[in-house]
C-alpha cells in the first residue's frame, strides 16, 4: 500500500505525503540538503565566531589572570610564611635574652640581699656576743655577790644561834667551819 | 526503502502520534489516491520518522524548502548557537578570578576540550582547538536540544553530520600534505610491517583513511535518529492502555539512555577529529 503513494497536490512533496508524514527516511529526502547544509553552515561559523572573538580570549584571560593570581598568592605565602619564621627566631631570641636578663636580675638581687642580710647576721651575732659576755659577766659577778652573801648570811645564823644556844660565839672557829661547809657544797 | 512506516494496532485509540493534524477523509483519500486507514478510522498509527521531516518554521510538513528557507531545523541549530552564547559568553560575563556556576561550567567544557586536543593531538594542535571547540559545542548542544519533547535534531541527520564529518576529512587530508607533503602517504606505508606485507597494508590502510569520513558522520547520525525513532514507537504504545504502563517506562529508560548517547556521540565525534588531526600532523606510526 504505502507504493501507491502519489503526490498530487501541493502540500505534499516528495518526502512527505499529502497528510503530512514521511515517506521513507526523512533523512534522505535531498530535496531538505541544501537548507540543511546552508543553516549548518551559519550556526558553525556563528559558535566560530563567537568562540573566537569573545569567549575564547576571555577564558584564556581569566585562566591566566587565575593563575597569576595564585602564582602570586603562593608567593606572597611563601614571602609571608619567612616573615613570620624570621619573626618567630627574633621573638625567641628576645625572649631568651630577657630570660637571661631576668636571671641575671633575680642572681644580683640574690647576692644583694644575700650581702645584706650576712652583715645584718654579722652585726646581730657581733651584738649577741657583747650582749652574752655582758650577761656572763653580769651572772657572775651575781654569782660571787651571791656566795659571798650566802657566807656571810650563813656565819651571821651560825654565830646567833650558837649565841642563842647560851655559847660564846667563837667567830673565827665559826668563819672557819662555815667556809668549809660552803666550799664542800 | 519502504514509502511508508504505517503500523496499525487494534484498539479505540484514534490519536496520532505525530504533530500533524487529521484532515479530514475525504479529501485526503481524494488527493493522495491511497487510503492510510489507520490515520482516521480508528486504528492507532506509528509514525517515528514524521520527527524528522524538515518543514518551513512556520508552515506544514511538505511545504516547498528551499536552501534559504527558515526551517525548524533553521530553528534548532539557531537555539544552539544561542546555547553556546549563553554558556561561553554570558557566563562568563564576570571574568571571575573565583567562578560562578555558570562560568565554571563554561570553564569546564572549555578544559574538556582543550585538554583532549592537548593529550590526543598534541600541543602544536591547540591552534586548532577553536574549530575543534566548535563542532564539540555544536554537536553537544544540538543533540542535548533535541531531548526536548516536540524539537527538531538537525544532528540525526545524514547531510548535518556528513557536512561535521567530511568537513573534518577534508581538512585534515589537506593539513596532512600540506604539512607534510608527500611524507603525509607514510600514513599508508607501514614501516615497522615486514616488507612483503606493506602493500598490503597499504591497501587496508587507504580503505580504512576513506571509510573515516562515513562512519564518522553516520555514528553520529544514526545513533541519535534511532534513539528518537524508539522514543517515538514506545510514544506510539503508550496510547494502548494495556501496554502503556510499560511503553512509559521504556520512554523513561530510552530516554536516560539517549541522555549518555547525546554527551557521548559529541564526545565521540570530537574525539575522533583529534585523532584524525594527529595523523595530518605527524602521519608516522
Amino acid at each position: 500500500m504505502a507504493d501507491a503513494v502519489v503526490v498530487t497536490d501541493g502540500t505534499a512533496s516528495a518526502c512527505v505525503n499529502a497528510l503530512g508524514n514521511a515517506i521513507g527516511m526523512p533523512q534522505l529526502c535531498d530535496a531538505w540538503f541544501a537548507n540543511q547544509i546552508f543553516w549548518l553552515l551559519v550556526a558553525l561559523a556563528a559558535i566560530f565566531f563567537i568562540l573566537t572573538r569573545y569567549a575564547l580570549p576571555r577564558m584564556t584571560a581569566v585562566l591566566a589572570e587565575r593563575s597569576g593570581t595564585i602564582s602570586n598568592d603562593l608567593a606572597a605565602a611563601e614571602d609571608l610564611k619567612r616573615q613570620a619564621t624570621e619573626a618567630e627566631a627574633a621573638y625567641d631570641k628576645a625572649l631568651a635574652d630577657a630570660r637571661a636578663e631576668a636571671n641575671r636580675i633575680n642572681a644580683d638581687m640574690r647576692a644583694d640581699i644575700q650581702r645584706d642580710l650576712d652583715a645584718a647576721l654579722a652585726q646581730a651575732d657581733e651584738r649577741i656576743a657583747a650582749k652574752t659576755a655582758e650577761s656572763e659577766a653580769a651572772i657572775a659577778e651575781i654569782r660571787a655577790g651571791a656566795e659571798t652573801s650566802v657566807a656571810q648570811v650563813a656565819k651571821d645564823v651560825a654565830g646567833d644561834l650558837v649565841a642563842a644556844l647560851g655559847g660564846t660565839p667563837d667567830q673565827a672557829a665559826i668563819d672557819a667551819a662555815v667556809d668549809a661547809r660552803v666550799k664542800g657544797a | 526503502m519502504e514509502n511508508e512506516e504505517v503500523i496499525v494496532v487494534e484498539g479505540d485509540q484514534t490519536d496520532m502520534v505525530t504533530a500533524a493534524p487529521v484532515p479530514d477523509a475525504e479529501p485526503a483519500v481524494d488527493a493522495v489516491g491511497v487510503t492510510p486507514e489507520a490515520d482516521y478510522e480508528g486504528g492507532l498509527s506509528f509514525h517515528p520518522m514524521d520527527q524528522f521531516i524538515v518543514k518551513p518554521l512556520f508552515g506544514e510538513a511538505g511545504d516547498p524548502v528551499a536552501w534559504y528557507t527558515i526551517t525548524n531545523a533553521t530553528a534548532w541549530m539557531a537555539l544552539a548557537v544561542a546555547c553556546v552564547a549563553i554558556l561561553m559568553l554570558l557566563m562568563t560575563r564576570g571574568r571571575a578570578i573565583v567562578p560562578s556556576k555558570g562560568q565554571s561550567m563554561a570553564e569546564l567544557a572549555y578544559g574538556f576540550v582543550h585538554k583532549m586536543v592537548e593529550d590526543v593531538t598534541g600541543r602544536d594542535a591547540l591552534k586548532y582547538f577553536p574549530y575543534i571547540f566548535t563542532l564539540f559545542l555544536f554537536i553537544f548542544f544540538a543533540n542535548f536540544l533535541a531531548l526536548i519533547p516536540m524539537s527538531f535534531s538537525p544532528t540525526s541527520h545524514i547531510a548535518v553530520t556528513a557536512v561535521l564529518g567530511f568537513g573534518v576529512f577534508i581538512a585534515v587530508t589537506i593539513l596532512g600534505f600540506v604539512k607534510n607533503g608527500a611524507g603525509f602517504l607514510k600514513l599508508f606505508w607501514v614501516d615497522s610491517a615486514p616488507l612483503a606485507l606493506r602493500p598490503i597494508l597499504a591497501v587496508i590502510e587507504i580503505i580504512s583513511y576513506f571509510v573515516r569520513p562515513v562512519s564518522h558522520s553516520i555514528r553520529l547520525a544514526g545513533n541519535v535518529m534511532a534513539g528518537h525513532a524508539v522514543l517515538k514507537v514506545f510514544a506510539g504504545f503508550a496510547a494502548i492502555t494495556a501496554v502503556a504502563p510499560i511503553a512509559i517506562l521504556g520512554i523513561v529508560a530510552i530516554f536516560g539512555l539517549e541522555v549518555l548517547v547525546s554527551a557521548i556521540q559529541a564526545y565521540v565525534f570530537t574525539i575522533l577529529t583529534c585523532v584524525y588531526l594527529k595523523d595530518a600532523l605527524h602521519p608516522h606510526h
